[in-house]
């Protein structure tokens, strides 16, 4: 019984972890398929989770927070956009100059702000977002095993928690069921084919990148007033570039990108467990270093996947065709 | 992104200078939003940089580390590869310097200075190669690898400080201390030799190093077959396969010799300044290297140059946030996050600008 509650403890953390995952992923999806590069995903959440922790502080209102997270991170998108959209930048390049001036931006004006040394001020319970409760959670907590799935498990995370999951269906929807998804699929195939059908491929990636800025707003807003309660200097800390792993790894398609994530989200959930977890008194010292070294390989493990998966070895992953090229209508 | 032939002038020179002036403003106009002087804060930055020796000193530390990952993203970027792995290349490169410092300290320091050239290099090298195989082989881009590389090596940076090379009884994650005589000369200690006083800095002598190495590079890549080669790979791997160059050979050969320059950070850092292996040395080299080398047109005189703009910077900078304490230390990370946009991504913003000078285009 005790395992099987550590494990349970364990997929409630691995839900936790990967929510923000889950959302920039996404996020990386709609920009990807669209044909924009985007290595910034880390960037926006940043700015994101830092504005959503000044405004959520002013204004005493969560929403308010992700308001301003939403905003600035599209603001960002669109700085991303008119670089490799209308001025056909390296959509690299671009990515790493938001990704630097996002981690710069946020310190100087975290210090300005509240000379706190970049984290901004705690925030009361209020102004965050906090476990929700569902319905029936208590009355079926003492079911055996469905209840307590529903009890433990799914309910008691807050509501962008519940928002990254739904989410999942919600972009295979309009990816795939919309005549918004199509164009926006076809943009990254074939952009020739799109202007051709009389749409516009610059205007179609513009709403590419404004998605991708919503998704990592509220991806950041998880960070800084639902997670934690406030924002800490480089708080994504990489799980921007997890989130773009966890993309490729699930070939830029919406449900194995959502399984990518979890697994991501559980080996970080495991690594954070397991250091100093085992009894190693009387063990022999290879299996102590080999216990000391796995928390380690854990924490890598998500980028050598996804090496291995580029490299071929563990199936193929094809990115959109035009991802990356920018688009000239006239030669 | 050639839709234009500019002149050698407009592009080499004009357009990157207007580029730099417009990151400037930006930064300018942040620093006036914060409530400092803008005007002042270029001053103390500039002399902050190059107003006395000790300032010159730091200024051309950091223009060393500039200059090797400037180089290594230059010699990629001419085989039309993108290597953004230059921090876990460099992070790599010192732990094979550290090394080579701590079990070969026995050998005299004429013994120890190969060793440790060859460790950082090789390191380095072999830390680009598995990216640039999995390229040149199975197709995997190059971007995407190096990124997962950087991230691996810091882990892996992380397990072997915190556990493996750490000195016992120890708490903060660094190995012990090299013996003195393993250290690489301070440009003071060396400059002393000579008779001439200097102030003391982590200057050291990978400067020269770092300027070997662009005259290396400067001859590799414009005076050698192999450079040509790479050249052609880079241009068109098409027409290079027709011509009888393996373009799977030159990515390979390319990402190495990247790696290898990337690795040579290491000597400055680890076996220059610190003389312990630490985390985090990188300190963002690696990234700002590709900043430079754009701004430097992927020319090593040009990337020389460029190093020592953002040495300054940097130096300029940390002087910057001691003397004005409204602007914090990371003015000098937003400002080059501002040259990447402007320099990089948005290359060509203010070409119009340049139009009515430019004749024919």
């Amino acid at each position: 019984m005790e395992a099987l509650t550590y494990f349970a403890l364990l997929l409630d953390a691995t839900l936790r972890v990967s929510a923000p995952l889950v959302l920039a992923a996404l996020a990386g999806l709609f920009s990807e398929r669209a044909g924009v590069f985007d290595i910034s995903l880390e960037g926006k959440m940043l700015v994101g989770a830092f504005a959503a922790g000044v405004a959520a502080h002013y204004a005493g209102s969560m929403w308010v927070g992700l308001g301003a997270a939403i905003l600035v991170s599209v603001a960002f998108g669109l700085l991303h956009g008119f670089a490799c959209i209308t001025h056909r930048g390296n959509q690299i390049v671009s990515g790493l100059a938001i990704n630097i001036l996002a981690a710069g931006l946020t310190i100087l004006l975290g210090v300005t702000f509240f000379r706190q040394g970049g984290r901004t001020p705690q925030l009361p319970t209020e102004a965050r977002f906090t476990p929700i409760t569902l319905p029936g959670a208590e009355a079926l907590k003492d079911v055996p095993v469905l209840g307590a799935l529903w009890s433990e498990l799914i309910s008691g995370h807050n509501i962008l928690v519940y928002f990254a999951y739904a989410a999942v269906p919600l972009a295979a929807f309009v990816l795939y069921r919309t005549r918004f998804g199509l164009r926006l699929r076809a943009v990254g195939e074939n952009p020739e084919a799109v202007d051709t059908a009389g749409l516009s491929v610059e205007g179609l990636r513009y709403q590419a990148v404004i998605i991708c800025g919503v998704l990592c707003g509220i991806a950041g807003a998880y960070l800084s007033i639902a997670q934690s309660a406030g924002f800490i200097k480089d708080m994504t800390a990489g799980k921007g570039f997890i989130a773009l792993a966890a993309l490729i790894f699930g070939k830029w398609k919406p449900v194995p990108t959502l399984l990518a994530c979890l697994l991501f989200g559980f080996l970080e959930a495991t690594a954070a467990r397991i250091q100093g977890a085992f009894d190693l008194t009387g063990a022999s010292d290879a299996v102590r270093r080999a216990a000391e070294a796995l928390p380690f390989v854990i924490e890598a493990l998500p980028y050598i996947l996804v090496v291995l998966l580029l490299a071929g070895f563990v199936g193929t992953a094809t990115a959109p065709k035009a991802g990356g090229i920018p688009y000239v209508k006239e030669r | 992104m050639t839709e234009t032939r500019l002149p050698r002038w407009a592009g080499l020179v004009a357009l990157p200078i207007v580029n730099i002036l417009a990151a400037l403003l930006l930064s300018g106009l942040l620093v006036a939003a914060i409530g400092a002087d803008p005007w002042q804060a270029l001053l103390v930055l500039l002399r902050g940089a190059f107003g006395y020796q000790e300032a010159i000193g730091f200024t051309l530390y950091y223009t060393t580390n500039f200059i090797f990952t400037g180089l290594a993203v230059a010699v990629a970027y001419h085989c039309g590869l993108f290597n953004i792995g230059g921090e876990g290349q460099a992070t790599l490169g010192g732990l094979g310097v550290g090394l080579v410092c701590l079990y070969a300290d026995a050998l005299p320091f004429y013994l120890v200075l190969p060793l440790a050239l060859i460790a950082s290099t090789a390191f380095g090298a072999a830390w680009a190669v598995v990216p640039g195989i999995l390229q040149a082989r199975r197709g995997s881009h190059v971007v995407i690898t190096t990124i997962m590389f950087n991230f691996i090596a810091s882990t892996l940076m992380v397990y072997l400080l915190t556990h493996v090379l750490i000195r016992p009884g120890q708490m903060s994650p660094e190995s012990r201390e090299f013996l003195p005589h393993t250290f690489l000369p301070f440009a003071h200690q060396a400059l002393a030799w000579l008779g001439i006083p200097f102030a003391r800095s982590p200057l050291n002598l990978s400067f020269f190093l770092a300027l070997l190495a662009s005259v290396f590079v400067w001859g590799f890549v414009w005076h050698t077959r192999w450079g040509y080669e790479l050249r052609v790979v880079g241009a068109n791997p098409q027409a290079a396969l027709y011509a009888g160059i393996s373009p799977q050979r030159n990515i390979v050969l390319a990402m190495a010799i990247s790696g290898a320059l990337a690795g040579l950070l290491g000597v400055n850092e680890i076996m220059g300044v610190n003389h312990r292996l630490l985390l985090n040395f990188t300190a963002g080299y690696g990234f700002v290297g590709i900043a430079v080398s754009l701004m430097g047109r992927s020319h090593p005189v040009g990337i020389v140059l460029s190093s020592l703009l953002f040495g300054a910077l940097y130096q300029g900078g940390a002087e910057l946030a001691f003397e004005v304490p409204r602007v914090s230390r990371e003015i000098v990370v937003v400002i080059q996050g501002l040259v990447i946009l402007f320099a990089g991504a948005l290359e060509f913003l203010f070409l119009p600008l340049l139009r009515p000078f430019v004749k024919a285009a």
